[in-house]
């Protein structure tokens, strides 16, 4: 038989932008579910989560304590990477690249730039290519999506309004991304100049866009999913995957909620799976109406 | 056989697409699938990389484990990257509690053997029966198999750490084949379909 050559074996790469995207393009099809403990982490993996996002608080706490939110507790962390096997998550504030250095030093195999904590930067997000570990950043349309591809980041999920179990702003970032998508395909090469300054996005990935007729890299859904119809509706509309918040560990009964929101995401075109995984889950987590979310308090409008 | 021969991918969860354009551009016809029913009718069958402990607990789920089992032992030629390496071991060094593989290949894996994300890599590897040099391999929180049985071939060794393996129809890599745009992997699996018919 034959080995791979000394030169070869000598130096491998990390941290390319191919192991990092493909990274998330393994995810593809699975739930993540948001933990704040090792137990909780251990509830996930067992209903089939593809990855925990480890956290201090879930969002539906952070809106309901208030405060700074920041990175978790790295012995928290730890914690749960040693409890499962699947990946880990965690967050970093906008623009907190110390946070992320320091989850990167704590192994954690995605870091979420996230809104859902408290901006540390009202102009720069971090430097994502400075980085080994990939990274996951959210967007409400394509200018901003492409603007964090632009900055390294390796997948992308629509934003949608975190910790309020109401999907409509889930639903809005999602087709506004898709949309603008779908608009750029029709688009001649001439025009596509002007597309990239109207969304303040680099003309290459305009462009890149405009012939893949996709992002280039992994697009998941988040904010909001609460219920197996949700996280099907999400990927009917076109994400690739679901990151679910609060609406697990905050409703009645986690376990069993999970692994029907996983069955629902699998089978996200099977209406009688959907039917069959949304029955006796107990209470979902209650909700809050959007409209009656002051604007300070949207989170979505975190990042630019 | 002349026609392209049909050629299924495991779409439960993980790089999916990906397997369905390297199968097409090894010109076989691909489709996806995802319940016991929808085996009937395919030369052969893609595991794709994803989540093994996540693959596992849906298989079962939805009944598709022991079909699974049953086609493999039939002689359905398989391929698995990664994940779906884990999916045709007979034995798995480090389980979760619970997960079960379909099995096919008679040998140990370790999971995540190469480490976390933080360890990932590309680094090129020469595979036997894969003509034209090296491939890019691409190892994401990539498994090794630890030990092989007498009937299985290492076809590829990474660092010390059997990368590759064969076992009469049942082909796996613990790399990502299906995420470089490189077919020739592809190739040799749908050639050995293609015989096999």
């Amino acid at each position: 038989m034959s080995t791979a050559s000394p030169s070869a074996a000598a130096s491998p790469e990390t941290g390319t932008a191919r192991v990092k995207r493909g990274m998330a393009e393994q995810l593809k099809g699975g739930v993540i579910m948001d933990v704040v403990t090792p137990e909780q982490a251990k509830i996930a993996e067992d209903a089939g989560a593809v990855a925990v996002m480890a956290l201090e608080r879930v969002p539906a706490d952070i809106r309901k304590d208030g405060g700074v939110a920041r990175m978790s507790d790295p012995d928290m962390i730890d914690g749960i990477i040693g409890a499962v096997s699947i990946p880990v998550m965690a967050k970093s504030r906008i623009g907190h690249f110390v946070e992320a250095q320091v989850l990167q030093a704590l192994g954690v195999d995605y870091i979420d730039e996230s809104e859902v904590l408290t901006p540390a930067d009202e102009v720069n997000h971090s430097d994502k290519w400075a980085f080994t570990t990939p990274f996951v950043c959210g967007a409400t349309n394509l200018g901003e999506a492409l603007r964090r591809i632009a900055e390294g980041a390796a997948m992308i999920r629509s934003k949608g309004e975190a910790g309020t179990g109401n999907v409509v702003e889930a639903v809005r970032h999602l087709r506004q991304i898709k949309g603008e998508i779908s608009r750029l395909r029709g688009l001649d090469n001439n025009e596509l100049f002007a597309a990239a300054k109207e969304l303040r996005a680099p003309y290459e990935l305009v462009r890149e866009v405009a012939e893949l007729g996709k992002l280039p890299v992994v697009l998941f859904s988040a904010g909001g999913v609460a219920t197996p119809a949700d996280a099907a509706l999400m990927r009917q509309l076109g994400a690739e995957g679901v990151f679910v918040g609060s609406g697990i560990f905050k409703s009645g009964d986690p376990a069993k909620r999970a692994a029907a929101i996983v069955r629902a995401t699998t089978f996200f075109d099977d209406p009688k799976v959907i039917a069959d995984a949304s029955r006796n889950l107990g209470e979902a987590m209650v909700g809050i109406n959007i409209d009656t979310l002051p604007e300070s308090e949207h989170y979505a409008n975190r990042g630019w | 056989m002349t026609s392209s021969p049909t050629i299924g991918v495991l779409a439960l969860q993980g790089d999916v697409r990906e397997h369905l354009a390297a199968l097409a551009a090894a010109d076989a016809a691909a489709t996806a699938v995802r319940r016991p029913e929808e085996l009937a009718g395919l030369d052969g069958l893609v595991i794709p990389g994803g989540e093994s402990t996540t693959i596992s607990k849906l298989a079962a789920l939805f009944g598709l484990t022991e079909p699974l089992r049953a086609a493999i032992r039939d002689g359905l030629p398989v391929y698995g990257t990664c994940a779906g390496l884990i999916m045709l071991a007979d034995k798995i060094l480090d389980p979760r509690s619970g997960q079960e593989t379909f099995g096919g290949i008679d040998m140990i894996v370790r999971r995540n053997a190469f480490g976390r994300q933080n360890e990932s890599f590309e680094a090129f590897v020469e595979v036997e029966g894969v003509p034209g040099g090296p491939v890019e391999g691409v190892f994401i929180r990539a498994p090794w198999v630890e030990s092989v049985g007498a009937n299985t071939e290492v076809l590829a060794e990474y660092d010390g750490h059997i990368v590759a393996v064969r076992q009469g129809s049942v082909l796996a890599t613990s790399f990502h084949p299906e995420l470089t745009g490189d077919h020739r992997v592809h190739e040799l699996f749908v050639s050995a379909v293609r015989a096999g018919s």
